[in-house]
């Protein structure tokens, strides 16, 4: 327990001015005798204005990290430990786990919006698009009147590049681009301090992938949100990502700048993610990917949970599971964090993939 | 407090995941059958399994021909006749005994004609649509409208004494229609679902979509309208005896009632000439809603666990919803117990 609170006290420093804070996030699925331990201690802190990005395999947590932070989880998801305290901007910092139902309810959207995987399907097939934007203000606000309602979703379709006149148009009459576009304007309606937006391009061709992203980090310039982006294109993250924290297995791996990740991996499991796709620029490079697959989360081996997969696997990883902490490096690049036991050696002899300067 | 990770020693590690390995395998079967283990469903099918071997073995060990005269009239119930007697002497206990055979064969024959016709007629023209959907949706809602209970009347009526399998068709023939109407609904909204969709491009022949893909997914709604329908054919045939339309030489717990009413057993104060058949209606009744509860629960694969642990969900106060998350700080030193060992233990 004492390594995994000074992990967290580690990460909170890290963020002079934090807007989610969630700590020792433990999450179950299934009630009874054998639940899966999906995400175990989890600590994670998103500062004010950022853009953090969650990068991982399908399966490692990614989600339900979010959706554990939101409460969101269908069952038989259960939150068994931990706190996730959101900072609103003059507010006392509260704790989503100890919201009641009522709470929840107003907190949704006012404070945290989302925007889901496969978010287009999310709209009523069956009302106009500004119906649907005006019912989101006027349930959360209901003294907005009609007609203000009507001026804010039209705003809002314009702010995120939809003509005004698509407001009475209805869901099948837009593209699968728009209607997305549409969610995110949505979310962004009652003017929230986060956004958790889980693979919100993954269904869209790479154009439209480009016009989002645009989209998202022009929004959050001028309107000042923090942004959660959950994605397994690690490649999108280093082009919009302030910070990214690698997930494998139910835990955070590494977190670190988003150019300091790309360019300087500390994790094997990063390493292996980056070589699986290639460059852009620069030398032409073997494509390298990682063998096997993610653990089954049901039966974790013990000691790391990457040990199986790992080229720089030694006798420790196979019996002691690392920590979140900091790197080899600590002294020149203090806001780094790893798991992995390759930072406790001395840096020259961490390997030379995982140290570049 | 010093900053050394917790060590864990791979035997301490490995232990409780060898054992998870092998419980869950064990779980994963037991699930398919989850439904017969909550409590609800287990009172609800005793009765319901009390009543069907009374109907099977109920005319054997009946102490009494139930049409034969004794010389205790309308006496109270008594060792020789446990239910007392009638206004003729005839035995109570023997009659309710004997006329467990005709409820119960007419209410399952019925409810399993009735669930066929309505799966049939209901998928075929959720799943086809069209011409084909127009038709059959036309004659369910013909069929919806008849008044049941004067058409078996007039049906049944000439027959005179009408046999039980007589009067299941009857009752089938009328009641099919509400289940059809709701399973064609559900069919229409599955139709166009992406595991459908899929299931068309690889291939698959329409039976076989209609069999394999769809109907499981229908399951929950089939059996409570088969529970549903069964319920109403037991009331239908009771209240037929009770006008006595079936024939008085055909035992049923409404020719009991039908008796008991046409020789004022209530004025008479004979309460052990109605209460017993009463009862048992009640009984089946009541068993056959408990059965329709536990359906629901389990049918979904996804809300399983949480039917499983319901009682112990709810006696830590954790309430298990989609969009409400539920934050449980129990220690791991107490696990919880499935509903259902507690009813075992």
């Amino acid at each position: 327990m004492t390594a995994v609170t000074s992990a967290s006290g580690l990460a909170a420093s890290q963020v002079a001015d934090p807007i989610l804070e969630i700590r020792e996030l433990t999450v179950e699925y299934g009630f009874g005798e054998n639940p899966v331990r999906v995400l175990d201690h989890v600590n994670l802190t998103l500062g004010r204005g950022e853009l953090l990005g969650l990068a991982g395999e399908s399966g490692c947590g990614k989600s339900t990290l979010a959706y554990g932070a939101t409460r969101l989880l269908p069952p038989p998801g259960v939150i068994r430990s931990g706190e996730v305290l959101f900072h609103g901007r003059d507010r006392e910092a509260y704790d989503i786990l100890e919201l009641k139902d009522r709470e929840l309810r107003a907190a949704r959207w006012q404070d945290f919006a989302i925007v889901f995987q496969g978010a287009m399907n999310s709209l009523n097939p069956v009302h106009r698009l500004g119906d649907q934007i005006m019912d989101a203000v006027r349930a959360h606000r209901p003294k907005t009147s009609k007609a203000e309602a009507r001026d804010r979703a039209a705003y809002l379709l314009d702010m995120v590049g939809i003509n005004t006149d698509r407001m009475k148009a209805y869901p099948h009459q837009l593209s699968g681009g728009m209607r997305q576009r549409a969610m995110i304007a949505t979310a962004l309606a009652l003017e929230p301090e986060l956004l958790i937006m889980d693979e919100p391009t993954t269904a869209l061709d790479v154009v439209m992938q480009r016009q989002i992203l645009e989209e998202i980090a022009d929004l959050r310039a001028r309107l000042g949100f923090s942004v959660i982006f959950i994605t397994h294109d690690v490649s999108l993250l280093v082009e919009v990502a302030d910070r990214i924290a690698i997930m494998y297995a139910g835990e955070i791996v590494e977190q670190a700048g988003a150019q300091d990740a790309y360019r300087r991996p500390r994790h094997p499991y990063t390493k292996g993610l980056l070589s699986s796709f290639p460059p852009l620029r620069g030398a032409r490079r073997e494509l390298g990917g990682i063998p096997g697959s993610p653990p089954d989360l049901a039966a974790l081996p013990a000691g790391c949970p990457f040990a199986e997969r790992c080229p720089h696997a030694f006798d420790r990883c196979r019996i002691e599971d690392p920590t979140l902490g900091p790197t080899a490096f600590a002294a020149t690049e203090p806001t780094r964090l790893v798991a992995c036991h390759l930072h406790d050696l001395a840096p020259s002899e961490v390997p030379a993939e995982l140290s570049l300067r | 407090m010093t900053a050394q990770p917790a060590q864990l020693t791979p035997q301490e590690v490995e232990q409780p995941n060898t054992t998870a390995g092998v419980k869950r395998g064990k779980t994963d079967r037991g699930n398919q059958l989850l439904f017969l283990r909550n409590a609800k469903v287990i009172s609800g099918l005793i009765v319901l399994g009390f009543f069907t071997v009374i109907a099977i073995i109920g005319p054997a060990i009946a102490p009494y021909d139930p049409d034969a005269l004794g010389d205790d009239i309308v006496a109270p119930p008594s060792a020789q006749h446990w239910f007392g007697t009638a206004s003729l002497g005839q035995d109570i206990f023997s009659q309710v005994l004997v006329g467990t055979r005709s409820v119960m064969f007419v209410g399952f024959v019925a409810g399993i004609l009735a669930t066929i016709i309505a799966v049939v007629v209901g998928v075929t023209a959720g799943y086809l649509g069209g011409a084909a959907d127009e038709g059959l949706s036309l004659l369910s809602n013909v069929f919806l409208v008849l008044p049941a209970l004067p058409l078996i009347i007039i049906i049944a009526g000439p027959l005179d004494g009408a046999p039980n399998i007589v009067v299941a068709v009857v009752i089938a023939v009328t009641a099919w229609a509400w289940g059809a109407r709701v399973l064609r609904a559900q069919t229409l909204s599955h139709r166009r679902r992406d595991y459908v969709e899929a299931a068309r491009a690889n291939g698959e022949s329409t039976p076989r979509i209609v069999l394999a893909e769809i109907l499981p997914n229908l399951s929950a709604i089939i059996a409570s309208s088969f529970v549903g329908t069964v319920t109403f054919a037991i009331l239908t045939q009771v209240t037929l005896a009770f006008i006595g339309v079936t024939g008085l030489d055909q035992w049923s717990w409404g020719t009991v009632l039908f008796n008991a009413q046409s020789n004022q057993a209530l004025l008479r104060g004979a309460w052990w000439w109605f209460v017993p058949a009463g009862l048992c209606i009640a009984a089946v009744g009541v068993a056959l809603a408990l059965v329709n509860f536990g359906i629901d629960e389990f049918v979904n694969p996804r809300l399983r666990s949480t039917g499983k642990y319901a009682r112990a969900l709810k006696k830590r106060g954790v309430r298990a919803r989609v969009g409400f998350t539920p934050v449980d700080r129990r220690d791991d030193a107490a696990p919880l117990t499935p509903s259902t060992q507690k009813e075992a233990s």
